[in-house]
């Protein structure tokens, strides 16, 4: 039973890859920064941390990206700092995620006070800019570790989620076979567990990306005022570094520009992803043209 | 009139929501930073200073939480924020003051354009789908809305500034010079604004021609735009008379709920080229460890963005009678 359903899903991914570039690209990148961060030994010729070589030296065989003001090499951080980045999008997009989907749907599902209690403070949280509440938080801890950032993203940055989710799960909730659960007398948890988030998949992973992507973009600005552990490598940190030893200016500008690079190709991997996800989840915007759907108002 | 109650009610929770947080903020970090600071900085301030953290942090004298609540919450009703000291004793409300023109500026007219560009982008895209210019924009600017704000504030000082040496790296306007209401200070200001805002904009126009394009998409099929063609008008008319406007009210919504994407990116973008507006001094302030100064801020910007999100509420329910029974 398990089994065909997998390959069935295996073979509908494929043909995904296959049909949208963006997809394909996004993935691509995805895998190879997910390589980089496993096993980022392999791609350090040095190591990031060690002030050995000739501090501000320019672009050589020996260090493809040059060397900082400290004499690291640029390359090794930038490879090394992956992991990080990569850690922080998995982890705050997943728990992101399920703290979405529990707050939507439940949301949605159970209606009434619960709904209306659940909807208010989703949209409370929305419009409280989180940002700056970040920095607050941060500037609290003092020096924020991995975790602290992990906590304060997710803490902020489930509510997009969760909204989009209850109004799709409202869409569905009056569905027929929904019904028909109810009447063949299954429980509320089958009944939202394999009837009702199924066929939200799509749109469940496209709120993964985006958080995924809202994660890497405000850790690193955080990191890069200095908030996060300084000490950590990190592709914000070493912006940090950069920007304390004003690298531009003083004729490196990689050591700034290739860490910035590396945030913006990750955070374009999950936004094409997103991108392809969100058309999934809504069949008109597809490039063949397909049927009308009315944007949720808000 | 249910409508305007609603969106009153919420106005007022989310506000409330922003007190709460900001003054419970400093508490509930592990190993209660508030007693901490104040410990840390007792000795070493003069008294009027230390009482200015008191307010800021609503931990003065003796009281219980609910007490200082009470007297928190009416100190920053009454604007009262408390001294910075940081920044050599001045009130906390006249440096805000002070940094909230630059902010307004520099931020709100690089969203405009932002938004106005990426409307008007979007629309012709969504129109012309599966052309050249569908094929190439989205994708381009999905890509570009994924780059860091600050780091593409640091490419351009890099490329602009620093390289081809177009216009100035950092502030404002000349230090050295002093602001009067002349053309030469005019154009001073614009030339330190121009690299930030072109930041600001670049950055934020992908996600308004996506959400136009999306809007567009929708509208494009539409019965009353099939009789607009039916009828025989120009497409040029269809466009903007028919099927842009009304795939501009939910982007109107859209705007709103991005405002506070838009102003912590513009956050960086102000650190990044050391702009004299509300980010810059938010940073200067926590490294600073200037608390007073930091969560007046972090109010006054929850504040703006709250209230923008209204305004736009308001005006969305005005244009469009439609999503006034919604919620």
């Amino acid at each position: 039973m398990k089994r065909p359903h997998l390959l069935r899903s295996a073979a509908s991914a494929g043909r995904f890859l296959r049909r949208d570039k963006k997809a394909l690209i996004g993935s691509i990148i995805l895998f190879v920064l997910l390589v980089i961060a496993a096993f980022p030994s392999w791609f350090t010729p040095d190591d990031p941390a060690a002030e050995v070589y000739n501090p501000g030296a320019g672009l050589s065989w020996a260090h493809p990206l040059g060397t900082t003001s400290f004499g690291q090499d640029v390359f090794s951080q930038v490879m090394a700092g992956t992991r990080q980045s990569v850690m922080i999008a998995l982890v705050v997009g997943f728990l992101c995620t399920i703290l979405s989907v529990a707050v939507g749907v439940t949301a949605a599902y159970a209606g009434g006070l619960i709904d209306d209690t659940l909807s208010l403070v989703t949209d409370v949280i929305l419009v409280i800019p989180t940002f700056p509440l970040i920095i607050v938080i941060a500037a609290y801890t003092k020096s924020a570790s991995f975790w602290t950032i992990v906590f304060v993203l997710v803490v902020t940055g489930w509510s997009y989620g969760a909204r989009q989710l209850r109004v799709q799960a409202l869409s569905l909730r009056n569905r027929d076979y929904l019904l028909a659960a109810r009447a063949r007398g299954e429980s509320s948890w089958y009944i939202i567990s394999v009837e009702l988030i199924p066929p939200m998949t799509s749109l469940i992973v496209a709120n993964f990306l985006g958080a995924a992507l809202y994660a890497v973009l405000a850790a690193a600005g955080l990191q890069f005022v200095g908030l996060g552990n300084v000490n950590t490598e990190s592709w914000g940190t070493m912006l940090y570094w950069a920007q304390n030893n004003e690298a531009l200016s003083a004729g490196l500008p990689l050591w700034a520009l290739a860490p910035g690079i590396m945030i913006a190709i990750l955070g374009s991997a999950l936004a094409l992803l997103n991108y392809a996800f969100d058309e999934v989840s809504n069949p008109a915007l597809r490039p063949v043209a397909g049927r009308r759907r009315r944007k949720a108002v808000a | 009139m249910r409508f305007l109650v609603r969106r009153v009610g919420f106005l007022l929770v989310t506000l409330w929501a922003a007190l709460t947080v900001n003054f419970f903020i400093p508490r509930l970090m592990p190993g209660n930073p508030a007693e901490a600071i104040l410990a840390q900085f007792h000795g070493r301030l003069n008294p009027s200073a230390l009482k200015a953290i008191e307010v800021a942090l609503g931990i003065g004298g003796h009281q219980n939480l609910f007490t200082s609540y009470v007297d928190y919450l009416r100190n920053t009703l009454t604007g009262n924020f408390g001294i910075s000291f940081s920044q050599g004793n001045v009130s906390v409300a006249s440096l805000i003051s002070r940094a909230l023109p630059w902010s307004l500026g520099l931020v709100g007219i690089s969203t405009i354009i932002g938004f106005v560009f990426g409307t008007v982008i979007g629309a012709v895209v969504a129109w012309r789908r599966g052309g050249t210019m569908d094929n190439v924009l989205p994708p381009t600017f999905i890509i570009v809305s994924a780059f860091p704000y600050f780091w593409v504030g640091l490419l351009s000082i890099w490329l602009f500034s620093l390289t081809l040496n177009w216009f100035p790296t950092l502030g404002g306007y000349t230090a050295t010079s002093t602001l009067s209401w002349s053309w030469s200070s005019f154009t001073d200001i614009l030339s330190h604004a121009v690299l930030p805002a072109f930041t600001i904009v670049i950055t934020s126009v992908g996600g308004w021609i996506l959400t136009m394009r999306n809007n567009m998409i929708t509208v494009v099929a539409e019965d009353y735009v099939k009789m607009a063609r039916a009828k025989g008008l120009t497409p040029r008319r269809i466009l903007w008379q028919y099927a842009g406007r009304n795939a501009l009210l939910p982007n109107l919504t859209g705007f709103a709920m991005s405002l506070g994407f838009v102003i912590s990116g513009a956050i960086l973008v102000e650190y990044v080229f050391n702009y004299p507006g509300v980010g810059f001094l938010l940073l200067q302030a926590v490294n600073n460890e200037d608390y007073p100064l930091m969560q007046a801020l972090f109010f006054l910007i929850a504040v703006v963005v709250i209230v923008a999100i209204f305004i736009s509420d308001i005006a969305t329910a005005l244009l469009d009678p439609r999503t006034r029974n919604n919620r």
